[in-house]
């Protein structure tokens, strides 16, 4: 048995030694700083991976300042949240003008004219939906009227979770609404028959790229034009191919300040100049190589655009009256989204 | 001949096998079950981590560990397990202590709050404190205005590791103590030993190997969890997330290869973790059982 009295110590000794570890572990992981948060969404892993570097080399030679640029990454509508309980952002870009919106409401950290500050409606790049086929199209995926067809697997996610999910969709019906002649009762028969060729739904777009790509699930992938061409760039053009519908529908993923956060940081200056950046030539050619439409193609490089087929637009606001009209419409819980869903359970 | 039948049934049947054993089809159609089972759900999937991760040879392996964020991450992790196990520690004996060395009202419920963790999904753990320390949450104004930051920072992640790692330490030690009684700890304080001076020289060595088992398994889930870390972290790159979290995001990058060296990393720390564990059960058997007393 021990010496009682060298025993207590030995323990003193060993709880003294923790705790400084602690403080050491602690103290590195502060070590930190001053730093700027971008709250983003998911596809745009890659896009902000190219510009942050870029931005702080231009901030640098301009005011002389060394940042430090985070980067946050998930659904639009969990970052937005996530803002909404605190999350520390300076700027959010997020997939669409409604998570912000959310922003601007519940917590009052933007205006709530935010949108009309920056050009373009906020959107310093644009994207639309196109379809993922596997190389030679076996199934001849052509328009938004093959993915109807029975036989054909469509990948798509839920949209009840995921934004692109809801641009998918929408798309989809936008298309319905012009065949038709605006008949919204043989739209929402046709929107049903995609949705019944779709074996899963999973919660974000990423993760249906990996379900179709990696996976190896399904005839078709809905998706985003830039989630498109980096699966085509990660898994090899010799695997996928894209078909662009002749019509498809125009996405504006916006960005904004989050005033009360940039101020409270003293990021302000900061936060301005680099949502600035975004619309600036470098940061234009930067965007059309990572497959996100420039809204100024000029200062891009000919042949990323080049890459980008021309398609009818259609757009939320004109369509369907803006997202606040058909996120209630379509998505909200007992609209047309779930009534498909019903009847697809029931059927 | 139909007698020779009978009696030969009648001797196989009577032959070794007493009535309380199983019969052999029985015994071996069990054991290729559970065998088959962890080789088809546990080993094959922890096979195939090993061998994504080293699928493009070692260099890849390595130079995922050269990323900032994945350093960052590592960090981050061995800090939230830094500060939850020993908090768990401290919890767990002073609720395993109170709950077999006393008697007062409401001890039931005590017990079966201790376990809650355990019925609750680890994301309803995380919400709970986005809805306690969140910006509309019940404190979130005050410490907004006070320029505390809890949710998608540290200290949240933290929080939401303690939650969910809340019953490992006082399970293990609760039944042990009981089983204990508080003899040997009156007879202490008879002699004249202080109250610290009892714990330390008479309570601990008792409890010790039942501490070390509890604390192991509280730090292999303080590494690994997931879920309620998930919630709180707001997935700052290079901040605030933890091993399992950059996982995700790595393989969701595609980059499959850094995704899976850091599950090798995460399958390693509780490799090492059931290594020792394994250990312990083999040589302190008795002791942990509380079956034994030393002395």
């Amino acid at each position: 048995m021990l010496n009682e009295g060298r025993f207590e110590k030995r323990v003193g000794v060993g709880i003294v030694v923790g705790l400084l570890t602690l403080a050491l572990l602690a103290s590195a992981h502060s070590q930190a700083g001053q730093t700027f948060l971008n709250v983003s969404y998911d596809p745009t892993r890659e896009l902000y991976k190219s510009i942050n570097p870029a931005f702080a080399a231009d901030w640098k030679a301009k005011t002389g300042e060394t940042i430090e640029i985070l980067a946050s990454h998930g659904g639009s509508g969990a970052q937005a949240r996530a803002v909404i309980e605190g999350l520390d952002a300076d700027v959010v870009t997020l997939a669409l003008a409604a998570d912000i919106d959310a922003i601007a409401n519940k917590s009052g950290k933007i205006p709530v004219d935010w949108q009309k500050r920056r050009p373009n409606n906020s959107s310093p790049y644009t994207s639309t939906i196109v379809f993922l086929v596997r190389k030679g199209n076996p199934k001849a995926v052509k328009d938004w009227d093959d993915l109807a067809k029975p036989g054909v697997a469509v990948i798509t996610p839920n949209p009840k979770t995921s934004g692109g999910a809801r641009w998918n969709y929408l798309a989809a019906w936008g298309y319905g609404l012009k065949k038709f002649g605006g008949d919204e009762a043989k739209t929402k028969d046709f929107v049903r028959a995609i949705y019944r060729n779709a074996p899963v739904l999973d919660t974000g777009a990423r993760g249906s790229t990996i379900t179709f790509a990696q996976r190896g699930i399904g005839d078709v992938l809905l998706a985003w034009e830039n989630e498109a061409f980096l699966a085509i760039k990660e898994f090899g053009a010799d695997k996928f191919e894209i078909v662009t519908p002749p019509q498809s529908i125009l996405a504006e993923p916006p960005v904004a300040v989050v005033d009360a956060n940039a101020d409270a940081k003293g990021n302000r200056q900061l936060a301005e100049a680099y949502l600035d950046f975004l619309y600036s030539p470098p940061a234009q050619a930067i965007i059309a190589r990572n497959f996100y439409r420039p809204v100024h193609p000029e200062y891009a490089a000919k042949e990323d655009v080049k890459k980008f087929a021309k398609i009818d637009f259609i757009t939320v606001d004109k369509t369907f009256g803006g997202w606040a009209v058909a996120q209630k419409k379509h998505f909200a819980d007992g609209g047309v989204f779930d009534d498909i869903q019903k009847q697809e359970l029931t059927r | 001949m139909s007698d020779i039948a009978i009696a030969r049934v009648g001797r196989r049947r009577a032959k070794y096998r007493p009535v309380t054993e199983d019969s052999p089809l029985a015994r071996y159609a069990l054991i290729a079950t559970a065998v088959l089972f962890l080789a088809l759900f546990l080993l094959a999937p922890l096979a195939i981590v090993f061998l994504d991760a080293f699928s493009k040879g070692i260099e890849p392996f390595l130079a995922a560990f050269h990323d900032p964020d994945a350093l960052a991450a590592i960090r981050l992790t061995l800090l939230v397990a830094a500060l939850a196990v020993p908090a768990n520690l401290a919890f767990g004996l002073a609720a395993s202590w109170s709950i077999a060395k006393f008697s007062f009202p409401g001890k039931s419920v005590l017990i079966t709050l201790i376990d809650l963790p355990f019925s609750v999904s680890p994301v309803v753990a995380g919400l709970v404190y986005v809805l306690v320390f969140g910006g509309q949450g019940l404190f979130g104004p005050w410490l907004a205005e006070h320029g505390v930051r809890i949710i998608f920072a540290v200290p949240g992640i933290v929080l939401a590791t303690i939650f969910v790692t809340f019953p490992f330490v006082a399970r293990e030690l609760i039944p042990l103590m009981q089983e204990q009684g508080k003899v040997e700890e009156e007879a202490a304080l008879t002699l004249g030993a202080s109250g610290f001076r009892t714990f330390l020289t008479v309570t601990l060595p008792n409890i010790k190997w039942g501490l070390l088992y509890g604390v192991l398994l509280c730090n292999a889930r303080a590494m690994g969890e997931f879920g309620a870390v998930s919630v709180v972290s707001g997935h700052i790159r290079g901040l605030t997330d933890t091993i399992p979290l950059q996982v995700e995001i790595l393989y969701n990058e595609y980059n499959n290869v850094a995704a899976f060296a850091l599950a090798v990393l995460l399958a390693g720390l509780a490799l090492i973790t059931l290594g020792l564990k394994t250990l312990l059960e083999w040589r302190h058997a008795d002791e942990l059982s509380g079956r034994a007393r030393r002395h």
